[in-house]
């Protein structure tokens, strides 16, 4: 049979697929030869997060060894490189609980609904040329819409454990959630009129100069506002291990547990991926036809490193101090961004309507400085808000110094 | 249009990551604001003072470790300090140095564990911590040249200590009071002016030094309050009459002067140490006491030292006999803990766990 896949069909820009579609349609009926590339690709898709979940779970453990002057997990594998298998074997052979009282049904659902949102998100990224499942012409608003299917998923595992920590996790998770979607938007509005597309594909090609030099505003709200929807340190307040346990998956055990980590980890592999799409220039870089895959891979594991070093270094904020971040600090800097990005697209683009190299150059170096100086000025104004001196009275070291006498 | 909302009880404990062992406390709260507090200990309860009725007066040193597991040589010196009051003997001058510097060392060791884990509670996922931990396993190390152990010492006898330091003890200790002040630079870089740590800590749950003093709060706690107040200063015991130190004192009384006094402490029993190593002379570390100690009957004797956690006191009562008729121990987190109703109401849940570190709460000493 001849199968032809129509050049509109949103599946058309990914080389494999057609690959597949072709050598299956000389054997089944063109539906099933459509169906069976796309499980496929699927099936490389699924495997590729959650192995990607596991190469994470395994280097944030060493990383943070390092950085703690620990070693970290060594024993099983060269380098220890074996232990998430071992974690997985470990989980599926305990007890699979579900607490009384619980609501069984969403209980159980929850794993699903974390793990779906992630692996749908893949399906949009361009891993190097021509790999991207599907080119979605509204790629980016395809993958905010489906990062916001997580919040649900938490709001199920909090209310139907039954528990009260459980409960406070997911409250915590959904306020925190909703108002970095916000911040996060906005930041993104400025990446899609830069590229004039929402593909992400295009977003690729229109890096000239990667967008993180271009905006770096819309950069660091973007990776502020992502730690949040990942729960990561700074802003891990729906897990919070030392407050609430461990948050809205307190009751989980087993292969649910197994599956809401690989989730959670998978969701750094996929942010990590996204942020070096949007704003690292994706699989662009020197012999990028053929080494697309390789500068994607390293991009994205400078980006997993990046969160991993915060996760070591900082203390967490409070819940207030959180919303407070969102709303007075990010959402003023990726509204600047905004209106700074429009201007400048709308004064510097071609008859074409097109940004050239030396456009993107002048863009840098304005949003450079704006950005310094909107961080600064808002950086004080929530600081003073806060109110604290940075140095200690040194007399207060003095001994005899006190405010009240004892007798 | 007004939301209906109703309070919520929550049991914190005594299962639960950051309570400092098995503390309970039914907390209620109102959205993440608390409300209402009952703190409920005794769940390590382990009778301590009744045991102490049925051992001869250095068997009970062994007791002692047991108390406040993080500080088990000052809680030694605590004990030892007693029956030397109660037997009207002082130890020898080489044996009062030695106490004194590993003391201090303890002090340095429970100081960083205190620090780490009140980063830890606010969420900094153990760097800090282990960075504690570095310096605190060379500590323990020093212990296990002295007497064999690490945590469980009984290095302190009524009468002195038990065994002079060997002669690789001392290379060691120049060894850690070269390394030390560099690893603790390293920590303090990373936490004294962290801007997340000062937005969590500063004016969060201050205690006024009216109720702290109204409280018997004692030790880090009372000085963050502003209170100039030190047992080392006041009533100096063994060697601290002939080392220089300055007591740090906070001015905010909050959850950061608290963990702010502490820093400071570290570098202050530094400087006792190395005055300690540089006065120090040869001579018997212990007095020659018969083995089983039995004090005139009717005589008591209240012993008291700046633990690291505060006040720690021993008061012992003797009938003749071999062991001591009561034995009542003072103990700092206990007193301390008094005021967690105060600290904790009206701040909010994150709050909750971080002024409960900050007050650094031993169970194995609030139980007994």
């Amino acid at each position: 049979m001849n199968c032809q896949l129509a050049p509109d069909n949103i599946l058309y820009g990914n080389g494999l697929y057609r690959l597949l579609y072709d050598a299956a349609g000389t054997l089944l009926p063109c539906w099933l030869a459509y169906l069976a590339a796309g499980l496929v690709i699927i099936f490389i898709l699924v495997n590729g997060v959650l192995l990607g979940a596991a190469v994470i779970t395994w280097t944030e453990r060493r990383l943070l060894g390092r950085f703690q002057n620990r070693v970290g997990p060594n024993r099983w594998g060269p380098f220890g490189l074996l232990q998430p298998i071992a974690d997985l074997f470990k989980l599926l052979t305990k007890e699979d609980l579900t607490p009384a009282g619980a609501d069984r049904i969403v209980f159980a659902l929850v794993p699903i609904a974390m793990v779906a949102p992630l692996i749908l998100m893949t399906a949009v990224i361009p891993f190097a040329q021509n790999t991207a499942l599907a080119s979605l012409n509204v790629g980016v608003l395809y993958l905010l819409a489906i990062s916001s299917v997580t919040t649900i998923a938490i709001f199920m595992a909090g209310w139907s454990s039954n528990n009260r920590y459980a409960m406070f996790g997911a409250a915590r998770a959904v306020a925190v959630l909703i108002s970095y979607e916000v911040p996060v938007v906005l930041s993104l509005l400025g990446v899609v009129m830069v590229a004039g597309s929402m593909s992400l594909g295009q977003v690729v090609e229109a890096q000239a100069l990667p967008f993180l030099l271009v905006q770096p505003l819309a950069f660091f709200v973007f990776l502020a506002g992502m730690s949040a929807e990942l729960n990561r340190t700074p802003f891990d307040v729906a897990e919070a291990e030392s407050e609430i346990i461990a948050g809205y998956h307190t009751e989980y055990s087993g292969i649910k547990f197994a599956l809401i980590q690989a989730a959670e980890f998978g969701g750094v592999v996929v942010v990590s991926a996204i942020v070096a799409t949007l704003f690292l220039g994706g699989w662009s870089g020197p012999l990028s036809e053929y080494l697309g895959w390789l500068w994607f891979l390293l991009k994205t594991g400078v980006v997993v490193f990046l969160f991993i070093w915060i996760r070591a270094t900082y203390p967490r904020l409070r819940i207030d101090q959180i919303m407070a971040f969102s709303w007075k600090f990010l959402l003023p800097l990726s509204l600047i961004n905004l209106l700074a990005v429009s201007l400048e697209v709308f004064f510097l683009r071609g008859e074409t309507g097109q940004l050239t190299a030396t456009d993107l150059g002048i863009m840098t170096g304005i949003n450079l400085v704006l950005a310094v100086a909107a961080i600064a000025f808002f950086g004080n104004l929530i600081r003073r808000r806060v109110k604290f001196e940075t140095r200690r009275p040194a007399q207060n070291v003095v001994p005899g110094v006190s405010t009240i006498e004892v007798s | 249009m007004t939301i209906r909302t109703e309070p919520m009880t929550v049991n914190v404990g005594p299962q639960h990551p950051s309570t400092h062992g098995v503390f309970r406390v039914r907390i209620t709260f109102d959205g993440e604001e608390i409300v209402e507090v009952e703190p409920v200990f005794g769940y390590l309860h382990r009778g301590t003072e009744k045991l102490a009725e049925e051992r001869n007066y250095v068997q009970i040193v062994t007791l002692t470790d047991r108390l406040d597991y993080t500080s088990s040589m000052i809680n030694n010196q605590a004990y030892c300090l007693a029956v030397e009051k109660l037997l009207g003997v002082e130890p020898p001058p080489r044996a009062k140095y030695l106490r004194t510097l590993t003391a201090e060392l303890q002090r340095i060791a429970s100081h960083l564990i205190a620090v780490g884990f009140f980063v830890q509670e606010l969420g900094a996922l153990g760097t800090p911590l282990m960075y504690g931990f570095r310096s605190r396993e060379r500590i323990l190390e020093l212990f296990e040249m002295l007497c064999g152990a690490r945590i469980t010492v009984s290095y302190m006898r009524p009468g002195g200590v038990f065994a002079d330091a060997p002669r690789e003890f001392w290379p060691a200790l120049d060894r850690f009071l070269s390394d030390f002040p560099g690893e603790f630079a390293e920590m303090e870089q990373l936490l004294l002016e962290n801007e997340i740590l000062m937005v969590r800590t500063r004016g969060v749950s201050p205690l006024p030094p009216e109720i702290a003093v109204n409280s018997s709060v004692s030790g880090p706690v009372l000085r963050a309050s502003g209170v100039n107040w030190d047992w080392r200063k006041q009533e100096p015991y063994d060697a601290y009459d002939a080392v220089e130190f300055d007591v740090p004192v906070g001015a905010n009384w909050d959850n950061y002067d608290r963990f702010w006094v502490r820093m400071q402490e570290v570098h202050q029993s530094l400087r006792i140490i190395n005055q300690c190593v540089a006065q120090i002379e040869p001579g018997p570390v212990r007095l020659d006491l018969p083995l089983v100690l039995r004090p005139a009957a009717g005589r008591e004797a209240y012993g008291r030292v700046e633990a690291s956690k505060g006040e720690l006191g021993f008061y012992l009562v003797s009938d003749g006999g071999i062991a001591p008729y009561r034995c009542k121990i003072r103990s700092p987190s206990l007193i301390n803990l008094t005021v967690i109703e105060h600290l904790l109401l009206g701040w909010k849940l994150a709050d909750m766990i971080v002024s409960l570190g900050s007050v650094d709460i031993n169970m194995g000493e609030v139980d007994r």
